[in-house]
């Protein structure tokens, strides 16, 4: 029995997005999406996240902060790209600051597509994410508690 | 007078048992009520079951060993004061008993060096300050009225004691929203708003060690609620004081979901003053008599 996906904490940082995808992550926490309901919460802090939500393309400057973070993190967790930029880069691909997607800094389990992605797909993607997550979960229990 | 041993162990084991679920329920119903009035769904009542089972399926990490040593004897000091307090002890060693658990939760928070768990702490401290001397005043009333200390004594007394003791009642009542971590007195965690001072006290606490901070809290409610119980105990009709508590409970909801934060400053004043108003007068109209 697993409850990790029963009780995922996002944690949502902007690598360096237009805002219009973070809008739309904090629209699945209005009451009209309203993401408690799955149990999801939307913590500040890495140490008690579960599913790491990123927005936008990585620059120079979110580089580290994005690593950080995400080693902050206790195992199993996943992460989520939302949005083209947080893909690819998109539209600031060419951007002379930008590096590129976030899995030029982090490995990405999830991304979800659009511009900006709808709160429809995020929620879509975050489920998919849990699945994994219980992958990883059972995985890290075969281990006796030992990462991957 | 010899079976009534067995009965007071019989309590105290369950609590120790029935508590985290009364506890977790009592908060799942709090964050769906809350969901409601915010025109929300909510998550499922078990919800916060769910949370501390999925806590422990995490990676232990931890900043510094000592870390996981005062956040366990948190929780053992929570049971501890709890168990007390329901095999109907003495409650000022309950009160004690009650620091104690909180000066370790501070130490905790000390002992992982991170600015927001030191800011967290601080305001810990401060909250513990703020309860401190209205617990105090209100064993002191309890001890008016019934001529004794002990809760069991308490209990068995003739009379209900918010009849003689409203006041301090009320100001029990204020202070429990310090105690609950509710809004606006949610200086040092928060169970909402977690972007702001990153969670404060329990920032780095993950994984395991944040397991423990939350039983500990679902014990401490029960136990608070069951001081709020105590203001309405009577052998013969334990339901009023039931009806009382879910009264209480469901007011601290409301003032949770319409009042945001105050400074630390507010806190401790407001708490000072109600303490000093509701104990002088109360006790002192109680002394005159
Ligand atoms: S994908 Fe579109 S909406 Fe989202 S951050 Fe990039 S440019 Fe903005």
């Amino acid at each position: 029995m697993s409850y990790i996906t029963k009780s995922p904490w996002v944690i949502h940082y902007d690598g360096s997005s237009c805002n219009g995808c973070d809008i739309e992550v904090l629209a699945c926490l209005t009451p009209l999406y309203d993401l408690e309901r799955f149990g999801i919460v939307n913590t500040g802090n890495p140490k008690h996240a579960d599913v790491f939500l990123i927005t936008g393309g990585i620059n120079e400057q979110s580089r580290a902060v994005v690593k950080n973070t995400y080693d902050q993190m206790p195992d199993p967790k996943v992460v989520v790209a939302v949005g083209i930029c947080a893909a690819t880069g998109g539209v600031f691909r060419e951007c002379y600051n930008i590096m590129g997607g976030v899995n030029e800094v982090i490995p990405v389990d999830v991304y979800v597509p659009g511009c900006a992605a709808r709160p429809e797909s995020i929620i879509d993607g975050v489920v998919r994410a849990l699945g994994i997550l219980e992958e990883k979960r059972a995985k890290m229990a075969e281990n006796g508690g030992d990462k991957k | 007078m010899i079976t009534g041993i067995p009965f007071e162990i019989l309590f105290a084991i369950g609590f120790v048992i029935l508590a985290p679920f009364i506890g977790a329920f009592i908060v799942g119903i709090d964050r769906k009520v809350t969901a409601r009035k915010q025109g929300r769904v909510g998550p499922p009542v078990l919800q916060p079951l769910y949370d501390i089972f999925k806590l422990f399926e995490k990676e232990k990490v931890v900043v510094t060993n000592e870390v996981n040593f005062y956040i366990l004897s948190h929780l053992i000091f929570v049971v501890f004061t709890g168990a007390l307090f329901f095999s109907g002890g003495d409650i000022l060693l309950v009160i004690f008993a009650l620091t104690l658990a909180h000066v370790f939760l501070i130490l905790g928070a000390y002992a992982a060096v991170s600015p927001y768990s030191h800011v967290g702490a601080g305001r810990e401290l401060l909250q513990l300050m703020a309860v401190e001397p209205m617990l105090i005043i209100a064993a002191a009333g309890f001890y008016m009225v019934t001529e004794s200390f002990a809760v069991k004594d308490i209990v068995l007394s003739p009379g209900l004691p918010v009849m003689t003791i409203p006041l301090i009642f009320v100001g029990i009542v204020f202070v429990l929203t310090i105690k609950l971590r509710k809004s606006p007195f949610d200086l040092a965690t928060s169970h909402h708003a977690h972007q702001e001072l990153v969670e404060g006290l329990t920032t780095e606490f993950a994984g395991p060690t944040l397991g423990m901070v939350e039983i500990a809290h679902l014990y401490e409610t029960v136990f608070l609620l069951g001081i709020v119980w105590l203001f309405f105990a009577s052998a013969s009709m334990p339901w009023i004081g039931v009806l009382a508590v879910i009264i209480v409970y469901f007011l601290e909801i409301l003032v949770d979901n319409t009042t945001t934060r105050v400074r630390w400053q507010v806190m401790l004043r407001s708490a000072w003053l109600v303490a000093l108003v509701a104990g002088a007068v109360n006790l002192g109209v109680l002394a005159l008599m």
